[in-house]
């Protein structure tokens, strides 16, 4: 207890729950086994389905012949992309994946046949007698591959070359800030990409209910392993053209989910309409590297920097441009693109910034968002920038950051709204705690010592901040509905059920709504009985993704509790002749503040108010509030009801003989307002913390020769507990105004710090800058050669990230904003009615976000 | 999850009994003991066996005993974790508890033995992959295929000979025995291993290696040293084994260096230890020594990181492995 006491030390409410380092409400059932995942699920009859992937990473496909595999005895059904020929996709800007390739796959990979078997045996069988006859087409394999050959299309749509999305924007005086600036220094960086490697592979399992006398012929039911109910609920539909109250949604237990299960897929498609064809269910579950091959991961992201100073270490201006790695299709890509450059003014209190960001098409796995979203690749780029500049000034690099460090209810040059904000106590924080004072004046004595015995270990310490969203401002589609909402329903004897769309992918989000919900009406969370994550029995959730469900789902939970509490109070207070405003709930009884005796059980309460008003139901919702954004045309993305903020200091060993790199420890400072579960919190920041050391040292989403080179968790290198650094979360900041009980987000925000913090810490212990993502000890290795060579010896020379030279102009036409244009929006709506210009013009959420504030509640944007 | 091919599964209570079944199943039949390398290949089609021959219950497998006066026996059929743990090994032999526990995980050493890891199949990172994956790319000659994807003009395969204990089995002078219904023979461990990774080891499909036997080692030290991204899970991408003796005025008596990892079999660094045998040790000398080992040392690109990194380590690692054993302890080295 004492533990977790000094991790929230302030208490900023009298609370019974809230605050707790309570287990998961699932602990037991997940830690003994019993829980139930989607591949667990086994229903009557069921039958096996599996897809038939491209083996080419680019292919005209001439045919498919499925006779042979039809005539095997147990063979079901067997779907081609002409049956299922309705596009999807995330964004309603990239509706460019089909369930299975028509004409055309675009990496290895590529689903082109689904085949649903009576066993797993018959169905790889029947996988296997499928012919399809390929023309092979040149395969584009990188970045600057995409840009080198526009004559080879990979998505006739793409508008130029193999270019998905390109944006340009300047917000404030660019060149002015750069003509003011004393010291102006530019650098590349390259951030490899990585999968999320989930622990559970995915899974769905589709049922078919038929029903003659009903129009729609019958109702469907999916059980998948996804983060988001609705939005597949969505897409599903849509391809199959099932209306959607004939289709029924349901997320069971996920194991894990980091993004990678946040699209609508292939698998969930084909197992619906092959359990539709065949009148049995049908389970699809993927292998492990079907897992690297559906991907929508980290994107490859090459970045250039450019940042003016003034001689005292303010910024004047940053320009900032991002090239996207995206792989074969669209997925979340429009709306990566766009947080790429998004949130750099939401960390540093930039007075001009230029963004310019531009995302291509290759023969590689789609790739998507995987926790922090496009912001972990910039994220890395300018925290390394900043300590080079740091030390081109040889100013102390924790003096330069607070220096430009946004400040509370600020507004951004962008135009976001920043409300509470500790990240300069984040910071301190680290530096306190990490002693790192006192590491670097002890470091000529470190470097003698180690000189004396011949060591070539070199200590160092690196640090990095960052920031994240609470919860997209924006949903992914056009709506003015809520983001999220939640009923409770009491019954009689005293039991409390709580319905809601969020999703739990392991995060805690069904213990947070447990929490929540108990906290306001004063029971334990072990009463409340849970139901969530289906789009039948529980109202709408946008989904476990960009941090939102803690704030949202929380916010929503609190209304249609405080709802209910209202009507119980209203029944006991007449009852106790106590008026209802001297009424609290606590500990299972609802009592007068003046002389707690005064009292009643909880089941009293409500057997009184049901008597009174009849069946107590409520509902609540939340959405974010609408003056958090410029009225620019891509406001939409970056945007967000709260902002948190981390720190992490890094404390590396390096072996200047190998290059190997091992992080001693890593503490990180979050600012997550109230921890609703200080327990789920630090899960949270370790989680993170782990996940980045893993990205900045290991993780690599590479291809030889068009196909991933290591798609097995073997070869692909994630960190094993041994290799994990040992981890000091420490929490800070005052809760948040608009937070549920002020808490904010803790999900993603703390991996952002970590990959920067260990670059600059490897820096700081050997001298050497590794300029891409990840850090393998061989880069390390030729980098010290490099820097180290006697004269005579001829080593590589260093890792260095290649520029791209573009010879056109930005594809992208420049939007120039600045906040004193926001006035604009403030007064005639006559000229643009957000809502529908953008519909019109096939303009969908990433893009358009031009909503005036006051007249367009909850229109417009993006994730 | 990948599904294990169609197989038979016997299981004989004795040795006579298990040769008996390879040789009446013929080369169709594959020996089993605990599977950690066996069964995921033929999850992924490396091998489509029609029966297997499970040998777990063999008892004539089991056991560790001996001293190092007389020498140690260890049945083929002990658990790494066994053998890692094992007091005689521990003190006597420390070279093959680091490398026994430097293999896999913890779970893998507690199900795979000693003779599995001997054993183990060459790897490549073209082809350790699954069916899917290795039909995409057009297969390797060592499975399905006709060309090495590694070195496509080269007729031979580069498969990597990836055993933790074998290069410190090497450097102990191991024997192991090999049993068939023709009889048994007993081999110096080197003669087990060809340079080919397609057909790495000189056991014929009947047979059945059912002993170690490590001579003994008064006055040895040894160590093992493994170069691999992660502390746990990851195959060796370098291993270096070095025993030696030191006579009574400090010169080295006698040393013996293998390199695993670096080649489609053990590789013994010949020219390194002549240079090394009767001479005084010192920094620049060992620096020489480390040099020449690495000479042998030729990767390919086949395996985790860059051909020029595993190179370089080379020299580094071995220079390591004997400053530990010239040390004033023996030390844990292997990461």
């Amino acid at each position: 207890m004492d533990e977790w006491r000094r991790l929230q030390p302030r208490k900023a409410g009298p609370y019974r729950v809230v605050g707790q380092p309570l287990p998961k409400v699932d602990a037991y059932s997940t830690v003994t086994g019993r829980a139930v995942y989607a591949d667990d699920i086994m229903l009557p009859r069921m039958l096996y389905g599996g897809l038939l992937r491209s083996p080419h990473p680019h292919a005209r496909i001439l045919s498919i012949n499925t006779r042979k595999a039809r005539e095997l005895p147990g063979v079901l059904a067997i779907i081609t992309g002409e049956d299922l020929p309705r596009k999807y996709g995330i964004l309603p800007s990239s509706q460019d994946e089909t369930a299975l390739a028509i004409d055309k796959v675009r990496y290895v990979g590529d689903p082109v046949a689904a085949v649903a078997a009576v066993d797993p045996d018959t169905l790889e069988q029947a996988l296997r007698l499928i012919e399809v006859e390929y023309e092979v087409l040149p395969a584009l394999m990188s970045i600057d591959e995409a840009l080198a050959h526009p004559d080879i299309k990979i998505h006739e749509e793409a508008r130029t070359g193999n270019i998905h999305k390109a944006v340009s924007y300047e917000f404030g005086e660019v060149e002015a800030g750069f003509a003011a600036a004393d010291y102006v220094r530019e650098d590349w960086f390259y951030y490899e990409g990585n999968n999320h490697v989930p622990i559970e592979t995915h899974a769905c399992v589709a049922r078919w209910e038929p029903d003659p006398h009903d129009p729609v012929g019958g109702k469907l039911t999916l059980w998948s392993s996804t983060q988001t109910p609705h939005y597949v609920h969505r897409e599903v539909s849509k391809v199959l053209g099932i209306p959607p109250s004939h289709l029924r949604v349901i997320a069971p237990h996920v194991g894990g989910g980091f993004g990678g299960k946040s699209d609508p897929f292939s698998h969930e498609i084909c197992a619906c309409e092959l359990a539709r064809r065949t009148g049995r269910p049908v389970k699809i579950t993927c292998t492990r590297e079907e897992v690297f091959l559906i991907h929508r991961g980290r994107h490859p992201v090459k970045m250039w920097i450019k940042t003016g100073l003034k001689r005292d270490g303010t910024i004047t201006a940053m320009h900032f441009r991002s090239f996207l790695d995206g792989g074969a299709y669209g997925s979340y890509g429009v709306a990566t693109t766009y947080y790429t450059g998004a949130l750099q003014p939401v960390t540093y209190a930039l007075p001009a910034y230029k963004f310019e960001g531009m995302r291509l098409f290759t023969n590689k796995p789609p790739c998507g968002p995987k926790r922090g979203h496009g912001t972990p690749q910039p994220r890395f780029a300018v925290e390394v920038h900043l300590d080079k500049i740091a030390a081109d000034l040889g100013l102390d690099p924790i003096e330069l950051r607070k220096r430009n460090l946004v400040r509370p209810f600020s507004r951004t040059i962008n135009g976001l709204r920043i409300t509470s904000c500790a990240l300069e106590e984040c910071l301190e924080q680290v530096v306190a705690r990490s002693g790192w004072r006192e590491f670097q004046a002890a470091r000529p004595a470190r470097e003698a010592e180690a000189e004396r015995r011949f060591s070539p270990v070199r200590y160092g310490m690196g640090l990095a901040v960052s920031t994240y969203i609470c919860g997209a401002g924006k949903p992914i589609y056009w709506n003015d509905m809520p983001h999220s909402a939640v009923q409770i329903r009491l019954d009689r004897g005293g039991g409390v059920t709580v319905y809601c769309g969020a999703t739990d992918i392991g995060q805690g989000s069904t213990s947070v709504l447990a929490y929540i919900v108990a906290e306001e009406l004063g029971v334990e969370p072990e009463r409340i009985h849970l139901e969530t994550a289906d789009t039948t029995l529980t109202p709408v959730d946008l989904g476990s993704y960009s941090s939102r469900v803690t704030f949202m789902a929380g916010n929503a939970a609190i209304q249609a509790a405080r709802r209910l509490k209202e009507l119980l109070h209203s029944a006991a207070a007449e009852r106790l002749r106590v008026p209802p405003d001297r009424l609290e709930s606590g500990d299972g009884c609802i009592y007068s503040v003046d002389d707690p005796q005064v009292a009643l059980s909880f089941e009293q309460a409500v057997q009184l108010a049901e008597a009174r008003y009849g069946a107590l139901v409520s509902a609540g919702s939340y959405a974010p509030p609408e003056d958090i954004h410029g009225d620019f045309k891509g406001a939409g993305v970056g945007p967000s009801p709260a902002y948190s903020y981390s720190a992490c200091v890094a404390l590396v060993a390096v072996d200047s003989e190998t290059g190997e790199v091992k992080v001693e420890k890593l503490w990180l400072a979050h600012d997550v307002g109230q921890a609703i579960n200080p327990l789920l919190v630090a899960g949270q920041v370790e989680g993170s913390a782990y996940m980045g050391y893993g990205e900045a040292l290991m993780e690599q989403q590479i291809f030889r020769k068009g196909r991933h080179k290591i798609p097995s968790i073997l070869d692909y290198k994630i960190p094993t507990t041994l290799d994990t650094p040992e981890i000091e979360t420490i929490l800070v900041g005052q809760p948040d105004e608009e937070g549920p009980f002020g808490g904010k987000e803790a999900g993603q925000g703390p991996l952002l710090p970590v990959m920067p913090a260990i670059a600059n810490a490897i820096y700081n212990a050997v001298g050497i800058r590794i300029d891409e993502v990840p850090i393998t000890p061989d880069k390390v290795l030729r980098a010290l050669k490099a820097a180290r060579s006697e004269p005579g010896e001829r080593p590589l020379p260093p890792p260095r990230v290649t520029p791209i030279a573009l010879s056109e102009p930005w594809p992208a036409r420049l939007i120039r904003w600045s906040p004193g244009h926001a006035g604009l929006a403030e007064q005639p709506l006559k000229l643009m009615n957000g809502h529908r210009q953008y519909q019109e013009q096939g303009e969908s959420t990433p893009q358009g976000a031009a909503t005036p504030p006051s007249r367009l509640p909850q229109k417009g944007g993006t994730a | 999850m990948l599904r294990l091919p169609p197989f038979r599964y016997l299981a004989p209570r004795t040795l006579s009994e298990a040769t008996r079944l390879l040789a009446e199943e013929g080369p169709a039949a594959m020996p089993v003991a605990g599977g950690t390398d066996l069964l995921p290949n033929m999850k992924r089609r490396q091998f489509t066996p029609a029966a297997l021959v499970g040998l777990r219950r063999l008892h004539e497998l089991k056991g560790i005993s001996g001293s190092p006066e007389v020498g140690v026996r260890i049945g083929a059929g002990e658990t790494l974790t066994s053998v890692s743990t094992h007091p005689l090994i521990r003190t006597h032999y420390p070279a093959l508890a680091l490398a026994a526990a430097a293999v896999s995980t913890p779970q893998l050493r507690n199900a795979g033995t000693i003779g599995g890891n001997i054993l183990l199949d060459t790897r490549c990172n073209y082809y350790n992959q699954t069916e899917f994956w290795r039909h995409s790319i057009g297969y390797c000659m060592k499975r399905d295929g006709s060309i090495c994807l590694v070195a496509p003009g080269s007729p031979r395969c580069w498969a990597i000979s990836s055993a933790d204990t074998v290069p410190v089995l090497v450097v102990l002078q191991a024997r192991v025995r090999l049993v068939s219904v023709r009889g048994e023979r007993e081999i110096p461990i080197q003669e087990l291993f060809r340079d080919d990774g397609m057909r790495p080891y000189t056991r014929e499909t009947d047979e059945i290696l059912s002993e170690i036997w490590l001579p003994p080692a008064p006055g040895w030290r040894s160590t093992y040293l493994k170069l691999r991204r992660r502390g746990s899970f990851d195959f060796p991408i370098l291993g270096v084994a070095a025993a030696l003796r030191r006579e009574q005025d400090g010169r080295i008596g006698d040393v013996r260096i293998a390199l695993g990892a670096v080649a489609s079999h053990p590789v013994e660094a010949e020219e390194a230890m002549a240079h090394l045998r009767g001479q005084q040790p010192t920094p620049a000398l060992l620096q020489e020594v480390a040099a020449l080992a690495a000479k042998r040392a030729r990767p390919l690109d086949n395996a985790d990181l860059t051909i020029t990194y595993r190179k370089q380590l080379t020299p580094v690692y071995v220079r390591r492995a004997l400053d530990l054993l010239l040390g004033a302890e023996q030390g844990s080295g292997a990461k």
